[in-house]
């Protein structure tokens, strides 16, 4: 759905995330929330109705962009930068008690 | 520790305001909720410093760049990443980043923490692959996405004419433009005159306007707008001079211009007033930028939307009103016009008057099959049935429906709740409120309550 405009046959990435526990090439300046549109299927999943959502306004306040982050969920992936390694996994619905 | 300023916000109104405030002696910490200065108009200015992104975001981004240096070399304590979820009387600030909760103590506070696009539910906005101009342009300077595949934009304003345009310059590819505006109409031409104070920014919006026009990307009049497909957005229908049509879509962008962020005002009792052009609330604020609350104040859009410029002059002003609260010894109002503040303030907002009449907020009634909150997932038909039988309080709304309890608490359905209140109970827009809003300003968890202290005792 987007791609970037660093993306190109000869450009290296400059880190690597894992999605889903796959390893995706990602680039610095990046938040997760653009890591979510990039890649298909790694959106979260609402609340209520169990229907696929991803990231709508980049700037904290529609909160579609909820993801699990290295472990914590709930987290805005739109103000959070990528980082070499960084975990990050599709919410699905609400979040979980302990995580 | 106290801080004699408290900051929110490190777009153009807050870091002008920390750069003159440290010039005038006062201790200052800016609290952002980005990982870098800037705000949503600069987003990224530190990294895009060159190449083709940079090239495409134009000279007005660019100008960003002394500015977040002066910020940058100010001497304000600075921290990025950082949420303000609860701010107390007199004034103590409850903060939390990195997953720590944290309390700090100010003498006077400065919301300049800017705008969100006003919300404009209609069917299939939910859907993935529609999104809002402005989040695409956020992409476009953090990592410099561009949408693939069949990219509509939908909407009216400046910032979709600017988007298409960055986009069209980095040879990225739109479908076409949706414009849902008006037109140009008598009230806008009535504020013509006093626009051509800005020329520079009237013949940017029409040059914008040619180049998508040539492009053949333009259609006008445009209503009725609806999004489908399963699971993802896959098709678009509109309509236009009266006829039905459709089109593949694989991102639709969408934006009805830019509303104020006042949930910290609103939950602090400030004053507000409405805006009946733009409909929207915005703090209450003297000329010197404070609330009706002593010692609270507002500059930027958060003051009501004046664009980047008036919101830098509007962050010195606040600044000097600032220094006036906290007792520096300095002539403020020799300042106010050695610097020529309110000139400088009246001519970035000569345009404004024209756009807020040429852009007006969309009056449609929204569909009852609509989702009006995201979160909780709560349609236009629910919130009407219950308006029926309620009073024309948008907190009767939430409590029988959850309506704008979820996550972002009220900051995508508030308005659209007032709409259908005032629709219902045949009310003028502006005389029914907008949630009550109370604490935590952004969720929270236990754990970080808990976490509470541990910063301030290592301290």
């Amino acid at each position: 759905m987007f791609r970037s405009v660093l993306e190109g046959p000869t450009a290296q990435a400059d880190m690597t995330v894992l999605v889903n526990g796959a390893e995706t090439p990602a680039w610095d300046g990046e938040t997760v929330a653009g890591v979510l549109l990039r890649v298909p299927g790694a959106g979260r999943t609402s609340a209520v109705t169990g229907e696929p959502r991803l990231p709508y306004c980049q700037m904290g306040v529609c909160f579609d962009c909820l993801a699990i982050v290295d472990g914590v969920a709930s987290t805005q992936g739109c103000l959070v930068p990528v980082k070499p390694g960084m975990r990050i996994e599709s919410q699905q619905g609400a979040r979980e008690i302990g995580r | 520790m106290i801080h004699d300023v408290v900051v929110i916000g490190a777009g153009p109104a807050g870091m002008s305001a920390a750069v003159q405030l440290r010039k005038l002696g006062a201790s200052v910490l800016v609290v952002d909720e980005q990982p870098a200065p800037g705000g949503q108009i600069w987003r990224g200015i530190e990294r895009n410093a060159s190449g083709p992104i940079a090239v495409a975001l134009g000279p007005d981004y660019q100008k960003g760049r002394a500015l977040t240096a002066a910020f940058r070399a100010s001497g304000a304590e600075y921290s990025p990443s950082t949420q303000v979820w609860q701010i107390e009387d007199e004034w103590t600030l409850f903060l939390t980043s990195e997953g720590k909760a944290r309390r700090v103590r100010a003498r006077a506070v400065l919301l300049s923490n800017g705008a969100q696009e006003r919300p404009v539910p209609f069917p299939g906005w939910t859907l993935p692959g529609v999104m809002t101009v402005g989040a695409a342009q956020i992409l476009l300077k953090s990592g410099g996405m561009l949408p693939q595949g069949n990219v509509w934009i939908a909407g009216a304003g400046p910032l979709p004419l600017l988007y298409a345009t960055q986009v069209l310059g980095l040879k990225g590819q739109i479908s076409g433009f949706l414009d849902t505006s008006r037109g140009l109409n008598l009230a806008a031409l009535a504020k013509l005159p006093a626009a051509w104070r800005d020329l520079p920014s009237l013949a940017k919006g029409l040059k914008w306007q040619r180049e998508l026009r040539r492009n053949g990307r333009m259609i006008r009049g445009v209503s009725d707008l609806r999004a489908e497909g399963n699971g993802r957005l896959q098709q678009l229908e509109w309509t236009a001079g009266g006829v039905r049509r459709k089109a593949k879509a694989d991102v639709l962008l969408v934006h009805e211009g830019v509303v104020p962020r006042i949930h910290e005002t609103l939950a602090l009792g400030c004053d507000h007033d409405w805006n009946p052009a733009q409909k929207y609330f915005a703090a209450r604020s003297n000329r010197w930028g404070e609330t009706s609350r002593p010692g609270l104040f507002v500059a930027g859009d958060a003051s009501g939307i004046g664009g980047w410029t008036a919101a830098t002059v509007s962050g010195e002003i606040a600044a000097l009103g600032l220094a006036g609260h906290l007792g520096i010894k300095v002539d403020t109002e020799a300042l106010r016009r050695e610097n020529q503040l309110d000139g400088r303030r009246s001519r970035a907002l000569a345009l404004r008057p024209f756009l807020d009449a040429l852009y007006t907020p969309p009056t449609t009634s929204i569909a009852d099959d609509v989702v009006v909150c995201r979160c909780e997932e709560v349609t236009a038909g629910t919130i009407r049935k219950v308006a029926r039988t309620s009073t024309s309080d948008p907190n009767a709304i939430k409590a029988a429906t959850r309506c704008g309890m979820g996550p972002c608490q009220g900051r995508q359905c508030g308005y659209t709740v007032q709409a259908i209140l005032a629709e219902v109970h045949n009310l003028p827009v502006g005389d029914v409120s907008f949630f009550n809003i109370r604490p935590p300003l952004k969720p929270i968890t236990l754990g970080e309550i808990a976490s509470l202290g541990e910063l301030e005792d290592a301290e």
